[in-house]
């Protein structure tokens, strides 16, 4: 992810998001949930109080100033299927408690009659729930009234309200733990288009500039537009470079070589000695023009490649010796010996064109400023996880002082005045070779009779 | 030898078959991909020289095409375009070499000497004379039906001096034809390798004599 500037992830800042949003839900549901019940318990329970006190109410009977109270059973019993709790009553008419628990506390003022009055209370220690219903009547034609109370304890009642609550607690924690899972489902799948789509085009090789295709969802529309109007520019602009570099090459190296032939010929025809000369000079001027354009435009072409480097199995030693196959007739115009003396492969990772066109400039340096009949050695080898190509000649060295800038571009060796090159050669090798992660060397041999370059490769 | 040289820039063709015919080849001249499909059908070369980029299509579809019709004539490709990008595709398309523009000509007839021997030189190029049978395809000489060895240059200077017995040739041109045009040789590099070669052909009746002030000549004794 080099030169990627972070700023925090989608899927990260979605998923705490959907989680955020599910934890206020849940702990919503759990108020809702537990207010709820707890009312419905509260509402229920007061009923049945009313409903206690209610049946009592009913069963005083006032008959010609007697009063009498015929408490039922169910009256009580109703209560004991609520809870275990223990229940109190008192009836009371007028000022005189008729039955019951004479010390539970009737509401100051009473309530009227078809409003019956629920409260919370603490008798005996306990906390109470009780339930007051009043009926005004007249007793010997004076007006007094018969108030009702019927009160439980709240033991049972807080426990069921507990387990109520640890219930909508429960269903409120289940509520986020599904919701946390449906969040992180969620942000995957909602970012999986844009993984995918990452992917697809990390996995392409460097030279694949085909549009990107497959569908994807709207809002990735504008994004995938641009990528593709973006790999178009480029797959143009490359296409334009690779045809302007084949072009300027045709366009130089055809005239050169109409130019180089006929010169050539002519110094066939005539004898004068220093038209021979200029003839021979026009050859070298022609040979270090095109070779200096062929070099730039290798150059170039190495330069390209190099940046999208494409890396593929190759061996080194079956490279090595087709180069060495084909250079030999040049090599044997000067009686230089080629000794190639290996057939144990090297693989390597690696553009073969690059590869190819570094040795084939280190080979053309050595042909090119050996003496004849001399022997150019080429050997491979294996050292520390790395292949080596070295090559050998018996061109007298390079001056000492020189040895580190000889790949510079344009520099060359001191001893090289006088043959044609362009000294970009050793510069291209180089680049070569680190672009695959290897290196150039270059050193004398022991004896000062000639320069050994190697070029040194990880192995595959 | 008969050559077939496929090339659209005129004058480049021209200097091209001035020289092959300077060397005492027989060459034909085609300017585009069906003059030389014409050619190839009525006329049986021992070489095809062919351009890449020509007026009416890539010489890379007639090298398929040629190969594909099984005619086995080699075929060196002369390229003006980048190596790096061009050289893989036609030695994969049936090519037997190829050459960038500009090229040496001793560089030409060194590749096609280099095919002719590995796909089998014929033996109506070899060149007789005295108790001399030479093969400049195969590179083999022989004194008096013993074999010799030859290095290239001595080889070359053989072939040039057989190509024309009792003619003179002066040293000037024989460096040029030893030597490449970026070497900084004098004329007299050329006396070494004649002392060689007067050795290695004693015995079979054909000398190199000097004629002062001229040059060399070969001739039987």
């Amino acid at each position: 992810m080099s030169g990627v500037h972070l700023s925090g992830s989608i899927r990260r800042r979605l998923t705490l998001q959907l989680v955020g949003s599910a934890a206020i839900l849940a702990a919503l549901l759990f108020v809702i949930v537990q207010t709820f019940t707890r009312d419905l318990a509260e509402e229920t329970h007061d009923r049945i109080l009313l409903a206690s006190a209610t049946s009592i109410m009913d069963a005083v009977s006032v008959r010609s100033g007697e009063v009498t109270v015929d408490l039922p059973y169910a009256a009580l019993s109703m209560l004991s299927n609520v809870s275990d709790d223990r229940v109190f009553y008192r009836v009371v008419l007028g000022q005189e408690t008729l039955t019951g628990y004479a010390d539970l506390p009737l509401p100051e003022p009473l309530p009227g009659d078809d409003d019956p009055l629920f409260q919370t209370l603490d008798f005996k220690g306990e906390s109470v729930r009780m339930a007051t219903a009043v009926r005004r009547l007249s007793r010997n034609g004076v007006p007094t009234h018969l108030a009702i109370s019927v009160a439980q304890t709240r033991t049972g009642q807080v426990e069921r309200l507990n387990a109520l609550s640890r219930t909508a607690l429960l269903l409120g924690a289940g509520f986020f733990v599904v919701a946390v899972l449906l969040a992180v489902w969620a942000a995957q799948s909602s970012i999986r288009p844009l993984r995918d789509l990452a992917g697809m085009v990390a996995r392409r090789g460097p030279k694949d500039l085909r549009p990107v295709t497959r569908p994807v969802p709207s809002e990735m529309a504008p994004l995938v537009s641009s990528l593709n109007s973006f790999i178009e520019r480029l797959r143009l602009s490359l296409s334009r470079s690779e045809d302007f570099i084949a072009e300027a090459a045709h366009r130089v190296r055809t005239p050169l070589a109409t130019v180089r032939s006929q010169a050539e010929n002519t110094l066939h025809r005539v004898e004068r000695p220093e038209n021979r000369t200029a003839l021979r000079e026009m050859i070298r001027a022609i040979d270090e023009s095109s070779r200096a354009a062929g070099q730039l435009l290798d150059h170039a072409m190495v330069s390209f490649r190099v940046d999208s480097l494409e890396r593929s199995p190759v061996d080194l030693t079956e490279l090595v010796a087709e180069l060495v196959d084909r250079l030999r007739p040049v090599a044997d115009l000067k009686d230089i010996d080629l000794v190639l003396e290996q057939t144990t492969p090297h693989p390597i990772l690696g553009d073969p064109i690059l590869v190819q066109n570094a040795v084939r400039n280190l080979l053309d340096n050595a042909i090119k400023y050996a003496p004849d009949e001399s022997l150019v050695q080429i050997g491979l080898n294996t050292e520390s996880g790395m292949h080596t190509v070295t090559i050998c000649d018996q061109a007298g060295g390079f001056p000492t002082d020189q040895l580190d800038h000889l790949t510079e571009r344009f520099v060359r060796g001191r001893n090289a005045e006088g043959t044609v090159g362009s000294g970009l050669g050793l510069t291209i090798a180089r680049e070569v070779a680190e672009a695959h992660g290897g290196r150039l060397e270059i050193r004398n041999t022991e004896d000062g009779a000639g320069a050994c370059v190697t070029l040194v490769f990880p192995s595959a | 030898m008969r050559f077939l040289l496929v090339e659209d820039n005129q004058s480049l063709a021209a200097a091209i078959l001035d020289r092959l015919r300077l060397d005492g080849h027989v060459a034909d001249h085609a300017a585009d991909i069906d003059t030389a499909e014409s050619f190839v059908i009525t006329t049986d070369y021992d070489l095809i020289l062919l351009d890449i980029m020509l007026p009416d299509g890539d010489g890379r579809s007639f090298l398929k095409a040629h190969r594909d019709g099984q005619n086995e004539t080699p075929v060196i490709v002369l390229t003006a375009r980048s190596e790096v990008s061009d050289r893989v595709g036609v030695l994969d398309l049936g090519a037997d070499d190829y050459l960038t523009k500009p090229f040496d000509f001793s560089e030409l007839e060194a590749r096609c000497r280099a095919i002719l021997r590995r796909r089998g030189g014929r033996s109506s190029n070899q060149k007789r004379l005295g108790a001399l049978t030479f093969d400049p395809l195969a590179g083999t000489l022989e004194v008096a039906d013993q074999p010799v060895a030859l290095r290239n240059k001595e080889l070359r200077l053989l072939e040039t001096f057989l190509a024309a017995p009792d003619q003179i040739f002066s040293k000037a041109r024989l460096v040029d034809r030893l030597f490449s045009y970026d070497e900084d040789v004098s004329e007299n590099a050329i006396e070494v390798y004649v002392g060689r070669l007067r050795k290695k052909i004693a015995g079979s009746g054909v000398e190199i004599v000097t004629v002062r002030g001229l040059g060399y000549r070969i001739q039987l004794a």
